[in-house]
């Protein structure tokens, strides 16, 4: 029975030293043997893994960045694109108008010194034909005025006076 | 009563030395513990990747594991230190603590296979281990006076309580660990003794201890989480500015 107690309270062999400094030597050559072939590489490949991780992090965010500048870029240079046809076209309706205008005023202006050139041929012509119907008239003024004074003349000289004067006309024409 | 009339495999006057006993089942079971340990952890180990699998990926949550226990006591840029002693310390303990449970065996009279952690002398033997490596990375990280400072903070006349608390820390972490470890055995042996008392008794005893097999394992894998949670409670308040 002192046995039986003796077990309760110390255990089954009470306090060892010679099993303590096994224990010890035991524990700190396992904590150096598991520290250099267990846990050194695998927290060394759990690091390794980390530093991957927060590399390729890195690395997508900083291409995400580059994506958005990029689309950034793209836009506005879209946009400048955009302005300037919109210039070009403008422009372009601009001069078309102007053209437009200065085609019109120079077929005006032709048209009007055109019409100023006829007006006045007309009208020289029209004073060239005055004058010759005015010469006429003078000169057959005058044979007629002729003729009334060579009424005098016989009957045969007036008659021949005549023909001569028909002929004449007819040659006249 | 069986178990508890095992005699230990004792040598003793150890090389002629009067002081030096040997519990040969103990050196034994420790040899044991350690051996699958290390073989454990250098067969999870070998071949490792950088997408883990299977005992790999274990291993890992093993680390994650311990590293939330430190994480939970100190700083994590000091805690880092400690996490190979966490992780030796809870991989041995629950070796220890299994071997127990697995089976008990018996050589005549002789009491050889059991855990190495149902002995006092052992596991005081870590607790004091664990007591010591605080004053000495108190010291280390810290420096002297700072350490020093320790035990007179928050209040001077708490010096006797914080030396007393030191003994008693380092009592209570490996009587607790022994106590629980060891109950859980004489109650696993009585169970044995009454299994082979008879027939009637074999089956009387058979579902009780399936039970308390699986108890036993759970109490296993308790008492080396507390036992390691301790021991970074203990460090941190060592090696920690804020206590």
């Amino acid at each position: 029975m002192q046995g039986f107690t003796e077990s309760l309270v110390l255990g089954a062999g009470g306090l060892n030293i010679g099993d303590m400094i096994v224990q010890l030597v035991f524990f700190l050559g396992l904590l150096a043997l598991l520290g250099k072939f267990a846990w050194g590489p695998l927290m060394k490949m759990m690091k390794e893994r980390e530093d991957y991780v927060a590399n390729e992090i890195n690395t997508a965010e900083k291409s995400r960045e580059e994506a958005q500048r990029m689309q950034r870029e793209a836009s506005e240079e879209l946009k400048a694109t955009r302005q300037d046809a919109q210039n070009i076209i403008e422009d372009a309706r601009k001069t078309a108008g102007q053209q437009e205008k200065d085609i019109l005023e120079s077929a005006r202006a032709e048209a009007e010194r055109m019409k100023e050139s006829a007006r006045q041929e007309i009208e020289q012509e029209k004073e060239k034909a005055v004058q010759a119907l005015k010469d006429q008239v003078a000169s057959m003024s005058v044979m007629i005025a002729s003729k009334v004074i060579e009424k005098e003349l016989s009957q045969k000289d007036q008659e021949a006076l005549i023909n001569q004067y028909i002929d004449e006309a007819g040659e006249e024409r | 009563m069986n178990s508890l009339n095992h005699e230990a495999p004792m040598w003793e006057d150890a090389f002629g030395i009067s002081w030096l006993d040997f519990n040969l089942s103990n050196v034994l079971m420790m040899f044991v513990a350690s051996l699958i340990v290390f073989i454990l952890g250098v067969a999870a180990t070998r071949n490792m990747q950088r997408y883990p699998t299977g005992f790999q990926n274990f291993m890992e949550w093993l680390i994650d594991f311990i590293k939330g226990i430190i994480g939970s006591n100190m700083d994590w840029r000091t805690g880092r230190l400690f996490l190979p002693l966490g992780l030796t310390l809870f991989a041995y303990i629950f070796v220890a603590n299994m071997l127990g449970v697995v089976t008990n065996g018996v050589v005549g009279h002789t009491l050889w296979w059991k855990s190495p952690t149902a002995d006092p002398g052992i596991t005081l033997t870590l607790a004091t281990l664990v007591v010591v490596l605080s004053h000495y990375y108190g010291v280390k990280l810290r420096g002297g006076g700072e350490y020093a400072k320790g035990f007179v903070r928050p209040l001077p006349f708490l010096l006797p309580f914080k030396i007393i608390e030191e003994f008693s820390n380092t009592l209570t972490l490996g009587l607790r660990l022994y106590g629980n470890i060891y109950a859980g055995e004489i109650l696993l042996g009585l169970l044995v003794g009454l299994a082979t008392t008879g027939i009637g008794g074999f089956i009387g005893a058979t579902v009780p201890m399936v039970a308390w097999m699986g108890f036993s394992t759970f109490i296993g894998f308790i008492q080396a989480f507390i036992f390691v949670m301790l021991t970074m409670v203990y460090l941190s308040h060592k090696v920690s500015e804020d206590h």
